[in-house]
């Protein structure tokens, strides 16, 4: 077990050293002299090349990246063009906002994505299927901004029920917290939802076919142990899968999420990098976000082994 | 047949039959393939509404969707102002009409680009083994960006114009085709038939033309319109947090990225937009799913 662990991880340091490299050429080939950003507008040639020089912007492509991803690996992500912080500081200060907007709507989502699916495919071909379904479509169509202005709209402003912008940390109470991260977990859930709950209906359907399926019903086994003990524990690994994978989605919608809703966290930073042009604060958020991912997927991938004891690496 | 064990017994009755039942017409060709298929017929209907909207914008009764008149700004939706006026007395009701042309130009393009390019790129994996190793991990390194942050990255690199937003979501999606693309190649290779024909003399040229493509067309298809659809979502993302077209250019999400701070008392400059941008989305999810329901009859069990 331990080996194929290993190998496992071992697997993910070449896309990680791709993922460094595509971000470094990015930013590389970027427009614009970062020096003569930093010098601003009245600095003469003379100031601008003194700060090339002090930069080391002079020297060639590989030792520049290889400096760089040596720093990386120290956990130093550079400096913030514009702000002049470190931008692993500037990413500290705006996770907890982000992780926990992406933590409850991983959970809201698995909670209604995955019975979602399961009554869907038990009942297959019903109404109640084709409404799930008809369901799914309209969260793909449904792009996470437009979600989130439409539960804002109804019960936020209308209603009153719930506050429509902001954040407030953990540490000021679990209430409050939670409280303002309901309408955007649920606007950034839809389309995650929707691809959780059909990849399960799939599994479920293709699993309730099985011959193991029709012995547990034939020695009297009720309907939902079938369901939940017996398919959905076959049906996990391309579940696990496509949660792993939508992770993807989670990050995207975050950024928008955030601008939606107020919420001070990484997206409302991205946003801010990109219309300041601060190339190392942008190259820092998407590295961190592309780790994450990879990440992600690895754990997912060694889920599977305890999901499903015959896969191996 | 009810007709007949109804009738009973009496063989006669079976002989009216033709007067009872009308003759049925069996719609074939492309006509019967749409209409017996509800799905892709609201999907393409309402697509190519969209479509209209995009080439007649200048002739629905628009103003130019730039002309800025301070006088006129912040209008409720009337009689004059269909949509209602911006914060700069711009008319939403011509920009959301041209909106259609940014939103459907980029979502077709990113759809033919992205698959011409996994296209080839999964052949050449495919076919070329000394090759496929190196690719597909190259393929991994980019697939394990999310796609909305890769865009975002290329757009602060470049001007922001409508062929980079293109190029930048299309680049995202190249890998997941190239993927689909080379499992159809390794699947079909192994194929007895193709065995043959290689055993008859053909080219390799000959074999990709004659039984590779045709058979990766179908997946294909179904995959370039899903991707259409979510590079039309990507691009009013982009857009809505002003990394994608430029602001000038009336395009949904900047519309909408016009309205955002003032949503709370002008829901409607958010609204309108919003709500063709969702139904184009829809559309062409509708249009994707009736496709895979009607070229692959066994995934269209399973999903």
């Amino acid at each position: 077990m331990l080996r194929f662990i290993v190998k496992r991880v071992l697997a993910t340091i070449p896309v990680m050293a791709f993922v460094a490299l595509f971000v470094f050429s990015l930013l590389y080939i970027a427009p614009g002299d970062p020096a003569a950003v930093i010098a601003g507008d009245q600095a003469s040639p003379q100031d601008i090349e003194r700060i090339r020089l002090s930069l080391g912007l002079d020297r060639p492509f590989l030792v520049r990246f290889l400096e760089w991803a040596g720093q990386i690996l120290q956990g130093n992500l550079g400096t913030s063009m514009f702000t002049g912080l470190p931008v692993t500081e500037l990413i500290q200060q705006r996770i907890e906002p982000t992780l926990s907007l992406m933590i409850v709507t991983l959970t809201f989502a698995i909670l209604m994505a995955v019975p979602i699916g399961v009554l869907a495919a038990w009942k297959a071909g019903s109404a109640l299927d084709r409404l799930f379904m008809a369901f799914t479509v309209l969260g793909f169509s449904l792009p996470v901004f437009v979600a989130g202005y439409i539960l804002a709209y109804i019960f936020a402003l209308q209603l009153d029920w719930l506050p429509s912008q902001g954040y407030t940390p953990l540490a000021q109470g679990l209430w409050p917290w939670f409280e303002n991260l309901i309408l955007p977990a649920i606007a950034l859930g839809f389309v995650y939802i929707a691809l959780i709950a059909r990849t399960t209906r799939a599994a479920m359907l293709e699993v309730l076919s099985q011959d193991y399926v029709r012995t547990a019903r034939a020695k009297g086994m009720g309907e939902s142990d079938i369901l939940f003990l017996h398919a959905l524990k076959n049906a996990a690994v391309p579940i696990v899968t496509v949660i792993g994978i939508g992770v993807a989605l989670l990050i995207g919608g975050a950024v928008v999420t955030e601008s939606v809703f107020a919420i001070p966290g990484l997206g409302r930073l991205t946003i801010d990098a990109i219309l300041r042009r601060d190339y190392p604060l942008i190259q820092g958020i998407v590295l961190m976000f592309s780790m994450v991912y990879v990440l992600v997927n690895l754990a997912v991938d060694l889920i599977y082994m305890f999901v499903d004891p015959r896969i191996r690496y | 047949m009810t007709d007949v064990t109804a009738a009973g017994p009496h063989v006669a009755a079976a002989m009216n039959l033709p007067d009872i039942l009308p003759p049925v017409r069996h719609r074939r060709g492309v006509t019967g393939f749409i209409l017996r298929r509800p799905t892709i017929a609201l999907g393409l209907g309402l697509l190519l509404t969209m479509t209209f909207i995009a080439f007649a914008a200048p002739f629905l009764g628009t103003v130019d969707p730039t002309a800025l008149a301070p006088a006129k700004r912040l209008r409720a939706p009337s009689d004059v102002y269909w949509f209602g006026t911006d914060a700069f007395g711009r008319d939403i009701y011509s920009r959301v009409m041209f909106g259609a042309r940014v939103s459907l130009a980029v979502g077709f393009s990113v759809a033919l680009l992205a698959s011409a390019a996994g296209l080839f790129i999964g052949l050449l994996s495919g076919y070329v083994r000394a090759l496929d190793g190196l690719i597909m991990r190259i393929m991994d390194g980019m697939m394990s960006i999310p796609p909305i942050l890769l865009a975002v990255a290329l757009m602060a690199l470049t001007r922001a114009s409508v062929q980079n937003v293109i190029l930048a979501i299309a680049l995202g999606e190249v890998p997941r085709v190239a993927r689909l693309v080379r499992s159809v190649v390794l699947t079909i290779r192994e194929q007895p038939y193709v065995d043959a024909a290689r055993a008859s003399g053909s080219t390799i040229g000959s074999i990709i033309l004659r039984h590779i493509l045709p058979n990766t067309l179908a997946p294909l298809t179904v995959q370039a319109t899903y991707i259409c659809g979510s590079a039309i979502i990507v691009e009013s993302i982009l857009s809505f947090i002003g990394a994608g077209t430029p602001p000038i250019t009336p395009s949904w999400g900047n519309i909408m990225a016009d309205g955002r701070t003032l949503w709370q008392v002008k829901p409607y400059i958010i609204f309108f937009p919003a709500m063709f941008l969702s139904l184009t989305v829809l559309a062409v999810n509708l249009l994707g799913d009736g496709l895979r329901d009607a070229l692959d009859p066994r995934l269209a069990k399973k999903l």
